[in-house]
C-alpha cells in the first residue's frame, strides 16, 4: 500500500504477534474524507483493512469493540474512545456501515466467529467479551459466536457517542442507549446524498424540456430551448427539493404517516410559494400550471418515498404497502403532467 | 417531541410467549423498544414501532421470534422489482459496490 495511512502509527506486540496501533484523535484529513463521504465522493471506496487494531497502548484485559470496514464507522467507534485503552475489531462489511452490512448478513456472525479466528483474539486478550454496536444486531446471533469461539456478545450502545457512558455503566446499556432516534441533524446529513442520487435524473430530463422548447411554434430557436430549460429546471429542482430536503428536515411536522404523502404534502406547499412568489407565473393559462405543478407533486411525493431507505424506522411490510398503492399514482400524475406540457408545446 | 411513527398493522412481527427463555436479547437489540420484560418473560408493547430489522428474531435463542426482516427502503424495493428478486438495498454486487443506498 503506497498511500500513508495517516490513522496509523506503529505496532503493539502482542501474544498474537504485532497489532496495529491507531489514535482516538482524528487528523484533518480524517474529517475531510468523512466530509467529501456525505457528498457521496469517494463514499463507496471509503474503508479501512479488516483486522484487529489497538488504541492506547491496551493489554489483554482491555475489552474488545467491533466495527465495520467503513472508515466513517471505523472513526466515530476509535474518536469516541478517546483515552480508553482498547481493542478495535474491524470485520470485512466490504466498506460498508454497521446498520446496513447487518442488514445484508456481512457484518454477521459468521464473519465475526471468522476474524476472531483469523486475528488469534483468544490470544491478544485473556477475556471472552466483544462490544458489538447493538446496530449490528440484525446480522449476528450472539449465542453462535459464543458456542462457535467462546466469546460472549455484549450489545453496546445504538451511537458511539454513548461508549464512554456505557463503560462507565460497567459495560451495560441504558434503554436511552438502546433507543434509535432520528434528530434533525441525523437527517439533514443525510440529504446531500439523497440529492445527489437524483441529479443524473435530472439531466435527462432537462433534455427533454429543452429539446422540446427548442422547437417551440414548429421553429427551432436556442433562446427558447434556453428559457425552456430554466423553466423546467427550476421546477424539477423544487419538486426534488419538497421531497428529499424539506421533507427529511420536517419529517415529524408532516401529517399522515406514508412518506410519499408527506412528500405529495411539501410539494403542494413548495408550488404553492412558488405561483404566490414568482411574477412571471401569474401570466400563466391553467395548462401551465396544471402541467407543472403535477410534476412537482409526484416528484416530491416519490423523492421522499425513497428517504424511506435513509429513515430509521421505517419497516419493509410498510414500504411495500405504501409503494403500491403510491408509485402507480405518482407515475400516473406525472405523466400526465408531461403530457399536458409537450401538448401545450404545440398548441 | 413528535415521534416519528410508521404504517398502523403492517409488520410481519410474531412472539410466542410460551418459548421464551427470559434471557432478555430481544430487550437488548431492539433499537425501537418493541418488546419489554414482566416479570421472567418479554413482552411484545408496541408492534407498530417495529421496523422489522430481525434483530430480535436472529439473537433469540428459543426461536420465539419470528420476523420477514429487509430493508424498509423504496429504491431496494424497486431494485427487487426490477431484477425480479428480493427487496433488497445491495450495496454489495459480484463483489463491487453499487453506488445507491447506504
Amino acid at each position: 500500500m503506497s498511500e500513508k495511512k495517516k490513522y496509523l502509527f506503529g505496532n503493539i506486540e502482542t501474544a498474537a504477534g504485532p497489532v496495529m496501533l491507531t489514535t482516538s484523535g482524528l487528523c484533518a484529513a480524517d474529517h475531510w474524507g468523512g466530509f467529501l463521504a456525505r457528498f457521496d465522493i469517494g463514499r463507496m471506496d471509503y474503508t479501512v483493512a479488516p483486522g484487529i487494531y489497538g488504541l492506547n497502548q491496551p493489554d489483554a484485559n482491555s475489552p474488545v469493540f467491533v466495527s465495520a470496514n467503513y472508515k466513517m464507522s471505523f472513526d466515530a467507534l476509535r474518536s469516541r474512545l478517546k483515552k480508553i485503552s482498547a481493542w478495535i475489531l474491524v470485520l470485512d462489511t466490504h466498506g460498508i456501515n454497521v446498520w446496513c452490512a447487518a442488514g445484508k448478513g456481512t457484518f454477521g456472525t459468521g464473519e465475526m466467529i471468522a476474524r476472531v479466528k483469523s486475528v488469534r483474539l483468544d490470544e491478544i486478550v485473556t477475556h471472552r467479551k466483544l462490544i458489538v454496536p447493538q446496530l449490528g444486531a440484525p446480522g449476528v446471533a450472539a449465542h453462535q459466536v459464543r458456542q462457535a469461539g467462546g466469546f460472549q456478545v455484549i450489545y453496546g450502545p445504538v451511537r458511539a457517542k454513548n461508549i464512554p457512558a456505557f463503560i462507565e455503566n460497567e459495560f451495560k446499556t441504558t434503554e436511552k442507549m438502546r433507543r434509535i432516534y432520528f434528530t434533525v441533524f441525523d437527517r439533514a446529513v443525510l440529504i446531500p446524498v439523497e440529492v445527489i442520487g437524483h441529479m443524473k435524473y435530472v439531466f435527462w430530463a432537462l433534455l427533454y424540456f429543452m429539446l422540446l422548447s427548442s422547437v417551440h411554434r414548429y421553429a427551432f430557436s436556442l433562446n427558447a430551448a434556453l428559457a425552456g430549460g430554466i423553466i423546467a429546471a427550476v421546477f424539477l429542482f423544487a419538486g426534488l427539493a419538497a421531497g428529499t430536503i424539506l421533507t427529511p428536515l420536517l419529517l415529524p411536522f408532516i401529517p399522515g404517516r406514508a412518506f410519499a404523502g408527506k412528500g405529495a404534502l411539501m410539494g403542494v406547499l413548495v408550488y404553492g410559494v412558488l405561483k404566490m412568489t414568482v411574477p412571471a407565473m401569474a401570466a400563466w393559462v391553467i395548462w401551465d400550471d396544471l402541467a407543472w405543478s403535477l410534476m412537482v407533486v409526484s416528484l416530491a411525493s416519490f423523492s421522499a418515498m425513497n428517504f424511506t431507505g435513509t429513515s430509521t424506522y421505517t419497516s419493509l411490510s410498510g414500504v411495500l404497502k405504501e409503494m403500491k398503492i403510491a408509485v402507480p399514482i405518482q407515475i400516473a400524475v406525472f405523466v400526465i403532467g408531461v403530457v399536458i406540457w409537450t401538448v401545450g408545446q404545440f398548441t | 417531541m413528535l415521534g416519528n411513527h410508521y404504517l398502523k398493522n403492517v409488520v410481519t412481527l410474531k412472539y410466542d410467549r410460551e418459548k421464551c427463555i427470559g434471557c432478555k436479547m430481544c430487550v437488548q437489540v431492539c433499537p425501537h423498544a418493541v418488546f419489554r420484560m414482566e416479570g421472567s418473560k418479554a413482552v411484545l408493547v408496541e408492534k407498530d414501532d417495529c421496523m422489522e430489522c430481525g434483530a430480535c428474531a436472529r439473537n433469540c435463542p428459543s426461536q420465539a421470534i419470528t420476523v420477514r426482516a429487509g430493508v424498509g427502503c423504496a429504491s431496494g424495493v424497486i431494485k427487487g422489482f426490477l431484477t425480479n428478486s428480493e427487496p433488497t438495498c445491495d450495496c454489495v454486487q459480484d463483489g463491487k459496490k453499487s453506488s445507491s443506498c447506504c
